[in-house]
């Protein structure tokens, strides 16, 4: 049985709160920014929007609905997703079923968080009841460990040298040179990296990213109520979620994709040489070059040669992550999901500045997060459309 | 025996503050503890179905079903492996670049562990559960063929190696002084010191410890403040390791007519002996938990299982043993600030001759000193030893109240249920 | 000088000198001095019995026994205060044995005391004593008799809610006695040789204050200073000979003249 087809429901306004490093407000006050900047987007108050979204790691002792109180909404739909980077994806597919069914007219979906020096080492130590008993005290290396433990099966199994993901990380930062609000904004060379200080084997510097604090935000909207306020807007057409796939592997070698992928294209009605830009959650280059493989870009076990044969920059034959991504924009939070959506709408409504993709008419966006123990739990996807 | 040569330590540097892995741990983990502080490996097991599951759930992920500890089979393969080069935690940054592994256990399920020298994957391991510094319940993988890891200083700073170290033991006319002083030379300590209470009575065992090379006898009564804060201010900054074994060994019933001296006599030297000691030397060794290669690692008590089980027949000498095993436990906290080990070594019987009318078997010194040494190289924190021990412990756990009736009725020794 | 020690033998024998046992029964429960919890407080005392004439010893009778420095009739050497802690030769076991035997002096203030339970020896009252019976002799003891060891128990001991209410020296008293009068220590019959509320004073326990910061001594929980003239008796006081100790329980023997006080 396959899933409705998302009718009458767009997304527009697409939202970025300028990235800093680190940041004295709450994750609240990101919340705030990105709210005034989704209602000056759209040039209604903020009180107008009826669904209120939001993803965020460091909100505490807040709460979303403590906060319909704190800046003034009084919402028929409320959402609240510390899910990482697949809170974006996954508050979307709940945002637009509710608008399409009426429950709602105007979901403000925001993902923010803020940065201080102690918040990732106390992230860490408090992120999980798995990661504190069986992850963290061994020699708490964070998800760069965890991941790296990852990464070396999963380029053993696929013959992909750092070498091949050098490319994603060199192109990711000319992307974000065109990015004014992109953290890292130095060119760098497929030599620095591969020549950058070992994090933890094979995870290198670059393959890094850096957490700031930040926010990013968009609106789901009914499409008579766009129209009538005079918005561009984009289409959603297609999306997929899993949790948890493949339980039994014992080591991520493939995410949730694998196993929803199909639906995913069936829904959208088209095969991936269709997609005009894609956007990967590069927690890792491993990881966006697994995102390639599972959703179905490449053939399985082509990803080595798919990732030397393209260009991956916002001009060259596979742009991908147009904006620098999280490794060259910075990981603010939960904000790192919603990030890809955000730049989608851009790149689909022609608001991309100097990095437009020319034409762009089909985006897909990828989320995956959530490490409890030894792998990302969450994986999702969506298909975007120019409307 | 070749002495390792340390070099001493550089009176004008600071001496390091000793720092802890992170130590937080849900209440379920702490099923880990029991088995890691004995040595024993055994992992969380649903009683349903029998599935082993890592990390401990609160469910099993297969059935639902309840889960327990379990034994469980120690190998286990490499599935990946990295290094941390930039831990975010100080204790491991310090120790940087820190081994860890991805291994497929043989029970079943998936573990990130600690890593000896082993970095390729595909590799056969030897897992085991221990301590770590701070006192948590970890897994390590080794390589498969053993090896006592004795070169590896992420395998050292978790156990309490004598080799190096300079050692305290308190009670030199203690039965397995000698064996034990012998053991930890053998094991390449640097120094032992044995203390001698009431020096102006014959000791006989003085001529064999005073010929092994790097011992020293000095006059220590634990029955006194000023005895062990003297001993203390001398080379109070100077022990890695203190091992315990002043005792008074009186058997007697409630109503013996000598019973109140006795117990009292006993209680003094054994639980506030302890007191004592531990408010002496337990903070400068917690001081020096991180001093360099030679830092301080381990208190260890040799108390008596009637501390846990208690047979009228000896009711003084349990009350203090029950006493000074409480005790520890404050004592143990206070040595884990510097991530310094207490470990308890519980004995039945022994060869002592204060033990003479009690039947065989009785724990030996030999034995005693092997179990003191095995339980230091493994850093285990509960060691029993010996048949009648371990018995009376089994039967402790599994009902406190049927193992009473038995003492008391002088059933002492497991027999016909 | 045979002959003074052999005429003092013959005194005893005859009753001219009479030996006077200023000591209190060291018993069990014997009220202990009683510090605020926070500090660390004296064993009781404890007569604890390894055996008689039994099964723990068939042809004897021994004891252990527990009690502070500073319980029942006993000593305190200038090491017991910190105005004393640089006192060379301080402590009960260095103290010059030639100190441990002096002459006294009494001073009855029993009726004040049988009226006023916190009555104060003052300046005044050891001058007007003086008046009557002479000087203070330097190196002497000073004895503040006030029957107070005819009580028992609570009355003993009587505390109340803010504290002891037992009569004592004041602290310009005791200033007075240790500057200008030299003496060897001061005694009473009380628990302390302060007052019960003394430690509301300036100084606060000025007996312990001024004696032990001029290196000089005191004595408490005496008995039988109504059987002492008001001088004359020589006393004995020899605390036990304890490493480094601030004062022991003792026994005190007065040599008095024969006959009435």
């Amino acid at each position: 049985m396959s899933a409705a087809p998302y009718t009458s429901v767009v997304l527009c306004c697409p939202v970025t709160v300028d990235y800093t490093r680190h940041s004295i407000r709450p994750a609240a006050w990101w919340v705030a920014r990105a709210l005034a900047g989704l209602a000056a987007a759209a040039g209604l108050s903020h009180r107008d929007f009826d669904g209120f979204s939001l993803a965020s790691f460091t909100l505490g002792p807040d709460s979303a609905i403590g906060l319909t109180q704190q800046f003034g909404l009084s919402p028929r739909f409320l959402d609240f997703l510390p899910l990482g980077g697949v809170a974006g994806i996954v508050g979307l597919r709940r945002a637009a079923r509710a608008v399409q069914a009426g429950d709602a007219d105007a979901i403000a979906c925001i993902g923010a968080d803020t940065n201080g020096p102690h918040w990732f080492r106390h992230s860490l130590e408090t992120f999980s009841r798995a990661s504190q008993d069986a992850v963290y005290p061994y020699g708490s290396g964070g998800p760069n460990v965890s991941f790296a433990l990852i990464a070396r099966a999963w380029m053993a199994a696929n013959g992909v040298r750092r070498e091949d993901l050098a490319r994603l990380a060199v192109d990711s930062r000319t992307n974000a040179r065109a990015n004014p609000n992109a953290l890292m904004q130095k060119a760098l060379t497929e030599e620095e990296y591969l020549a950058a200080r070992p994090i933890a084997p094979p995870i290198h510097l670059f393959d890094c990213v850096m957490p700031c604090a930040g926010a990013e935000a968009f609106l789901v909207m009914r499409e008579a109520t766009a129209q009538a306020l005079g918005l561009t807007f984009v289409r959603l057409a297609a999306a997929i979620e899993r949790h948890n796939a493949f339980p039994d592997d014992p080591v991520m070698l493939r995410g949730g994709w694998v196993q929803d992928r199909d639906q995913l294209w069936s829904m959208a009605g088209v095969t991936p040489g269709a997609v005009d830009l894609v956007q990967t959650y590069d927690d890792y280059p491993f990881i966006s070059a697994m995102q390639f493989q599972d959703l179905g870009l490449c053939g399985p076990g082509e990803v080595a040669d798919y990732l030397r044969a393209h260009d991956f920059t916002h001009s060259g034959d596979r742009p991908h992550n147009t904006s620098g991504g999280q490794l060259s924009g910075g990981q603010a939070g939960c904000a790192g999901g919603h990030l890809g959506l955000v730049e989608a709408i851009r790149q689909l409504t022609g608001t991309a500045g100097a990095r437009q993709v020319k034409g762009a008419k089909r985006a897909l966006v990828s989320g995956f997060g959530m490490i409890n123990f030894d792998r990302g739990l969450g994986s999702a996807a969506a298909m975007l459309e120019a409307a | 025996m070749m002495v390792e040569h340390f070099p001493r330590k550089n009176p004008l540097l600071r001496t390091q503050t000793p720092l802890l892995p992170p130590a937080a741990r849900s209440r379920a983990a702490h099923l880990l503890t029991a088995a890691a502080c004995a040595g024993r490996f055994e992992l969380p097991c649903c009683t349903t179905c029998n599935a082993f599951a890592w990390p401990i759930p609160e469910a099993c992920p297969k059935c639902m079903g309840e889960i327990a500890l379990r034994k469980a089979p120690q190998g286990g393969e490499l599935l990946s492996a990295t290094v941390a080069e930039v831990p975010a935690d100080p204790y491991f940054r310090e120790r940087a670049p820190w081994r860890v592994g991805l291994v497929k256990l043989d029970c079943g399920p998936i573990a990130v562990t600690h890593l000896g020298p082993l970095k390729e994957p595909g590799a056969r391991v030897n897992v085991t559960l221990m301590l770590d510094r701070a006192g948590q319940a970890v897994l390590h993988a080794g390589p498969q063929k053993g090896g006592a890891m004795q070169d590896d200083p992420q395998w050292q700073d978790m156990v309490a190696n004598p080799r190096g170290r300079r050692i305290l033991i308190t009670d030199a006319r203690h039965f397995c002084a000698i064996p034990l002083t012998q053991a930890l030379v053998k094991a390449g300590a640097a120094e032992v010191t044995l203390g001698l209470h009431d020096s102006w009575k014959p000791f006989e065992g003085r001529g064999a410890l005073e010929s092994l090379p790097c011992v020293k006898i000095e006059s220590l009564d634990l029955g006194s403040d000023r005895s062990i804060q003297d001993m203390a201010a001398q080379i109070g900054g100077k022990i890695e390791i203190l091992i315990n074994t002043a005792d008074v060994l009186r058997p007697g019933w409630l109503m013996s007519p000598r019973a109140p001296v006795e117990a009292k006599a006993v209680m003094e030297i054994v639980a506030f002996g302890l007191m004592r000691l531990a408010r002496g030397f337990g903070p400068a060794m917690a001081s020096r938990g991180a001093d360099g290669a030679r830092s301080a690692v381990a208190w260890v008590n040799l108390l008596s299982v009637f501390g846990r089980a208690h047979p009228p027949e000896l009711a003084g000498y349990a009350a203090a043993h029950a006493a000074a095993l409480a005790l520890s436990h404050a004592v143990r906290a206070e040595l884990a600030t510097g991530g310094v080990r207490l470990m308890t070594v519980l004995t039945g019987p022994t060869e002592d001759e204060w033990f003479q009318a009690f039947p065989p078997p009785r724990v030996s010194a030999d034995a005693l000193a092997k179990a003191v040494l095995d339980g230091l190289m493994r850093g285990l924190e509960e060691v029993v030893v010996g048949d009648v021990a371990r018995d009376l412990m089994a039967r402790l756990e599994e009902n406190p109240k049927a193992i009473e009736r038995e003492l008391a009725q002088g059933r002492m020794y497991g027999g016909a249920a | 000088m045979n002959d003074l020690l052999s005429s003092l033998t013959a005194a005893l024998s005859t009753g001219a000198v009479r030996v006077v046992d200023l000591t209190l029964t060291l018993r069990e429960d014997f009220p202990t001095i009683v510090l605020p919890p926070e500090f660390a407080q004296p064993s009781p005392v404890r007569i604890e019995r390894l055996s008689r004439y039994d099964e723990a010893g068939p042809a004897w009778y021994w004891n252990n026994l527990t009690f502070g420095e500073h319980t029942g009739t006993h000593f305190d050497a200038p090491a017991h205060w910190i105005t004393g802690r640089d006192i060379a030769c301080g402590t009960v076991d260095t103290m010059p044995p030639e100190d441990m035997i002096a002459p006294a002096v009494v001073i009855d203030c029993s009726a004040q005391s049988a009226a006023d339970e916190d009555f104060l020896l003052t300046r005044e009252a050891v001058k007007a004593w003086e008046a009557s019976h002479g000087r203070i002799s330097p190196r002497s003891w000073v004895l503040m008799r006030t029957d107070w060891s005819h009580r028992r128990g609570a009355a003993y001991a009587n505390l109340r809610d803010d504290g002891a209410h037992t009569p004592g020296p004041d602290a310009e008293v005791m200033r007075f006695l240790v500057d200008e009068r030299d003496i060897l220590g001061f005694g009473t019959e009380t628990i302390g040789t302060d007052a019960g509320q003394g430690g509301h004073f300036h100084p606060p326990y000025p007996a312990h204050h001024y004696l032990h910061g001029a290196g000089r001594y005191g004595l408490q929980c005496l008995g039988a200073l109504d059987q002492l003239p008001s001088r004359g008796a020589m006393i004995f006081a020899a605390p036990l000979k304890v490493h480094e100790g601030s004062g022991s329980p003792l026994r005190v023997l007065a040599l008095a003249p024969g006959g009435q006080t």
